[in-house]
């Protein structure tokens, strides 16, 4: 299928660990197809430089269809580019046009430090949910049937809605308090809204939130910028219910 | 002396496992902290062994090469899961699932096995809520299923089409717990790439830290592989694109017997292919198939119309289009298992009614299950005589609700409307059957290690029903092994620390940096991609939906030469002790162009087609199932395990033979 064959301007941040400094590198892309994936679009870049013998640029990515949350690219400005409701691997070479400068930067965080190009440490998130994203039930087999507790539906979908949040980290790289409230709250939310969430709802909240501030994430002012990068989504009712939770749980903390 | 004794437990079937838990070795929870184990892999069959290990009491150290577990390639899949909770009262039971697996399997799994998964996969949905896993629920507040292809019940379990994404997160939150007890030792970013055998028993692995390079060697008393499949030897496939064989590889030129190589799943609903650059394929689930009918054109001229851009599919009418599936198979109509579906989806393509420019898709359309829901949602509003109009938004709404993360999917990919439009699809690559040889404890031929999920060979014999993969990770992982790994761990409990001083340590990661030396000092003038490209269109052309003796001695021969030509011209960028994304594939692909040459060695032994292996000279050629597939019990009803042996070509055949007791094989029918 022929393509619109677009040539493309790539301005793409470099830097070869944490510890040296970046900078923006100019690459230059031709007859880039409109069906590409972006993903797809860096393929063929780095397949450029490898046969030229240079370094490829790395970025993280797996499932490249926006379920496993490897892939974190801060595009022209915005976390994931400019189309809405998708992760940087579903974006499509159709939203951009012939002749373009694209600029390719990693998600900037202080909790999120650089390991090489596009590729930053996420292990923060990971850290927040050890301190309480779960219900702490053994894997014993002998919890009761499925259908002895019936959930309502409306709660049930709500707090799936919650939890497909894929843990890009988008919302940080958009927050300019590089705040990991929608993540966090994301989390809290699901848990909250299930019966079998309640028991620790309380020590939840407040050891992710304890671990969150530990991390290094921004405080929250409310901007709404996550909601809107979120490629899942992600409500900022989500953020409102945390902090009742939070509330309730540092009011009647009894540790 | 056999060497494939599959230790399966004497006993009627529906007691072998109880039997069997009751009689093997425990290990007292005081003596676990004494015994370390080591996990490769944190998708469901990893994390969920991971999880309940540490929760037993035992010091596990996990390995995943993804920045955090959560991002295992389980969490892609889309449809469901199954179990036999008979919720719907649709006669469903532990028996009708293991029957449906063996006979999806077109028996050529082990029974004791399939029924144990069976009996198990009600369990696995009470943990799962246990854990707040949000599956869907009905208005009465209690779960609801759907269907898969290749049954006649409703048993499937599912969250939207995020079904992987929530069971991952469930198992990932279950570990989380024991990481932040410090019971599991995480190790993300890190890859196996040896495994260390010490006394003939598996006592470790060679890892590589992905971000500083580092080899590091990690020592355990049983190591238990849960690293996945790998589809990604045909290049294009709908696994994650970091997916691999290293890990089992690796384990089988150490000794463990790989079996069925050439068992893989093409799954008929994929996104078509779109050009060259194309980096990986896309699935649309099977749970469409619920609701989605599939068909081309009746007429030449109407393909050659839609093609030509002069006719959408929309114009054409009910009579000028074939339901192929529900022609020819009225029973099960656009539910048939997913290879008889793929390959109805060739012979249509290969015949010329391919509706999409390459010759490649079929149509899979929504439009009368949007009617459908649209009335029956208007009559329970108690709206009466409802336009078409109306009648279709609200059908769309019940869809949207169904399916509306895949059908947003696909408009991102395809930049067309699946509401307003029939989807276009085509079969591709997306899950191996074939995998490491265990026993019924789970163990592969080398003493202490253990393979589970897709990397072993176990339960789906030559072709899996969907939503049962997400199963058999979980029993695996859940309920499985967490008892069997007992049994051999309660000789450990005296073995103390094992040293990685030992010359079997040393010797291992030796042989690791002279392979990633040479890879990187190379210099040779062409990518990894490229040689994986390669490889991926001989397997797609010679060892793909169709496979004859000819194309198959073709491939084993252009397989070889592909890996002697990557040796001599391979480039690798880079370093070893840095960040390396192009050494992690150069590794992987070496390793599936080894694979690669079994794999089509094995699919040549097998002169007969059973489920996703369809040999052209092996079909039925009169009667009701006239040009049907043939399977061949006298001959091959066994499991081919292959010991390796040096190269890929001298690997020695070991044969199961498969009994069925419970059973009784018959030829596949889903007219
Ligand atoms: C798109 C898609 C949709 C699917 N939908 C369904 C469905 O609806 N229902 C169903 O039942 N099945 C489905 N499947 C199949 C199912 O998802 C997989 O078979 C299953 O999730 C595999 O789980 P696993 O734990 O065995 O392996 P994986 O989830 O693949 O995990 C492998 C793990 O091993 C690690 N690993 C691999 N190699 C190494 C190494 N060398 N060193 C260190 N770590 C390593 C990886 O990092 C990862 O953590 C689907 C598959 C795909 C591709
Ligand atoms: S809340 Fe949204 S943006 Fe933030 S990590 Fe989750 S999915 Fe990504
Ligand atoms: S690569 Fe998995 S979400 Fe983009």
């Amino acid at each position: 299928m022929a393509g619109k064959g677009m040539n493309l301007t790539l301005k793409i941040w470099r830097q070869s660990d944490a510890n040296s400094p970046g900078k923006m590198v100019d690459y230059k892309v031709t007859d880039i197809s409109e069906h590409m994936s972006f993903l797809e679009m860096m393929d063929v870049l780095n397949e450029q430089l490898v046969s030229k013998g240079e370094d490829p640029v790395a970025f993280d990515h797996d499932c490249r269809e926006g379920i496993c949350g490897m892939c974190s690219m801060y595009i022209n400005g915005e976390a994931h580019g400019p189309d809405r409701g998708v992760t940087t691997c579903q974006l499509h070479m159709r939203m951009f046009n012939d002749g373009d400068t694209i600029y390719i930067e990693p998600w900037r965080a202080a909790a999120f430090p650089v390991i090489k190009d596009l590729v930053v440490d996420r292990t923060a998130f990971d850290r927040i949910m050890n301190a309480g994203g779960f219900v702490s039930v053994n894997t014993s087999g002998n919890t009761q049937d499925a259908n002895a507790l019936p959930i309502p539906k409306a709660d049930a979908d709500e707090a799936f809605d919650a939890a497909t949040c894929i843990g890009c980290g988008a919302c940080v790289a958009t927050c300019k308090n590089a705040s990991a409230m929608l993540f966090v709250s994301a989390k809290v939310s699901q848990l909250a809204l299930l019966p079998q969430g309640k028991v620790e709802a309380k020590e939840r909240v407040l050891n992710m939130v304890d671990q969150m501030d530990k991390e290094g994430f921004g405080n929250c002012t409310v901007t709404g910028a996550c909601e809107v990068e979120c490629p899942k989504g992600i409500s900022l009712t989500n953020i409102a219910r945390m902090n009742q939770e939070f509330l309730k749980a540092s009011i009647t903390a009894d540790k | 002396m056999s060497q494939l004794d599959a230790k399966i437990p004497e006993g009627p079937i529906k007691d072998k496992w109880t039997n069997h838990k009751n009689k093997i070795n425990l290990v007292n929870p005081a003596n676990k902290r004494l015994i370390d184990v080591i996990v490769v892999g944190s998708g469901l069959a990893g994390g969920s062994a991971a999880a309940s290990l540490a929760e037993m009491g035992y010091n596990v150290k996990c390995f995943c090469f993804q920045d955090s577990p959560r991002r295992a390639h389980s969490i892609a899949a889309q449809g469901g899961i199954n179990a036999a909770k008979n919720y719907q009262n649709d006669g469903d039971s532990t028996y009708r699932l293991f029957y449906d697996t063996v006979k999806g399997g077109d028996y050529r799994g082990r029974e004791a096995n399939v029924y144990r998964l069976a009996e198990v996969s009600a369990n696995i949905i009470d943990q799962c809520v246990a854990q707040g896993v949000p599956f869907a629920r009905e208005y009465g507040g209690l779960l609801d299923n759907r269907s898969f292809g290749g049954v006649l019940v409703s048993r499937t379990f599912y969250a939207k089409g995020q079904t992987g994404q929530q069971l991952l997160l469930g198992a990932y939150s279950a570990m989380s717990r024991q990481i932040g007890k410090g019971k599991i030792q995480m190790f993300n970013r890190h890859e196996m790439l040896e495994l260390v055998i010490v006394d003939g028993k598996a006592r470790g692995i060679i890892a590589r830290n992905l971000i500083t390079g580092e080899i590091q060697r990690h020592s355990a008393h049983a190591v238990v592989l849960a690293s996945g499949g790998y589809g990604n030897v045909f290049f294009l496939s709908t696994n994650a694109m970091g997916s691999n064989v290293t890990a089992a590889w690796r384990a089988h030129k150490k000794g463990a017997f790989f079996a069925n190589p050439c068992y893989t799943q093409i799954h008929p609903t994929c996104i078509p292919r779109s050009g060259d650059y194309q980096s990986k394929l896309t699935l649309m689930s099977e749970s469409l198939r619920n609701d989605g009918r599939i068909w081309v054109p009746k007429k030449m001229e109407d393909v050659e119309a839609i093609r030509a851009g002069k006719k959408k599919p929309t114009d054409l009418s009910e009579e000028e289009r074939d339901y192929y599936l529900e022609r020819r198979y009225p029973a099960f109509g656009n539910l048939v298992p997913r290879d008889v579906a793929s390959r109805a989806a060739k012979e249509r393509c290969d015949a010329g009614f391919g509706v999409n420019a390459t010759g490649e898709a079929v149509y899979l359309d929504f439009s009368s299950a949007i009617m459908r829901y649209g009335k029956e949602k208007a009559t329970v509003m108690g709206e009466k005589n409802p336009s078409d109009q109306r009648v279709k938004e609200l059908g769309e709404g019940v869809i949207e609700a169904k399916y509306g993360n895949l059908f947003q999917m696909y408009q991102k990919i395809t930049d067309d409307n699946p509401y307003k439009t029939p989807m276009m699809i085509y079969p591709a690559v997306h899950y191996t059957m074939g995998g490491l040889w265990v026993d019924y404890n789970l163990m592969t031929t080398i003493p202490g290690c253990y393979a589970a999920g897709e990397a072993n060979f176990s339960d789906h014999g030559a072709n899996r029903l969907g939503a049962s993969a997400l199963m058999q990770g979980l029993a695996d992982g859940y309920f499985v092994l967490p008892y069997t790994i007992g049994d051999y761990l309660a000789d450990d409990i005296r073995t103390g620390p094992i040293s990685t001083d030992l010359p079997e340590f040393v010797e291992a990661e030796k042989t690791v940096q002279d392979r990633l030396n040479a890879l990187i000092n190379n210099k040779g003038t062409k990518s990894v991609d490229h040689f994986h490209k390669r490889l991926g269109k001989v397997m797609w052309d010679k060892v793909g939906m169709a496979r004859n003796a000819q194309g198959l001695t073709e491939a084993i021969a252009e397989i070889k030469q592909i890996r002697e030509e990557f040796y001599k011209d391979v480039f690798v960028p880079g370093s070893m002790d840095s960040f390396n994304p192009e050494l992690e594939k150069a590794g992987r692909v070496a390793d599936f162009l080894e694979l690669g040459e079994l794999f089509a060695k094995d699919a040549l032994h097998r002169n007969e087609s059973c489920g996703g292996h369809y040999r052209e000279e092996s079909v039925e050629e009169s009667g009701e199932q006239k040009g049907e597939a043939k399977r061949d019990d006298v001959n091959f009803k066994y499991v081919a395990a292959w010991e390796h042996k040096g190269e890929p070509s001298d690997a020695v055949l070991h044969k199961e033979d498969l009994v069925f007791e419970n059973i009784e094989l018959k030829q596949r029918s889903y007219k």
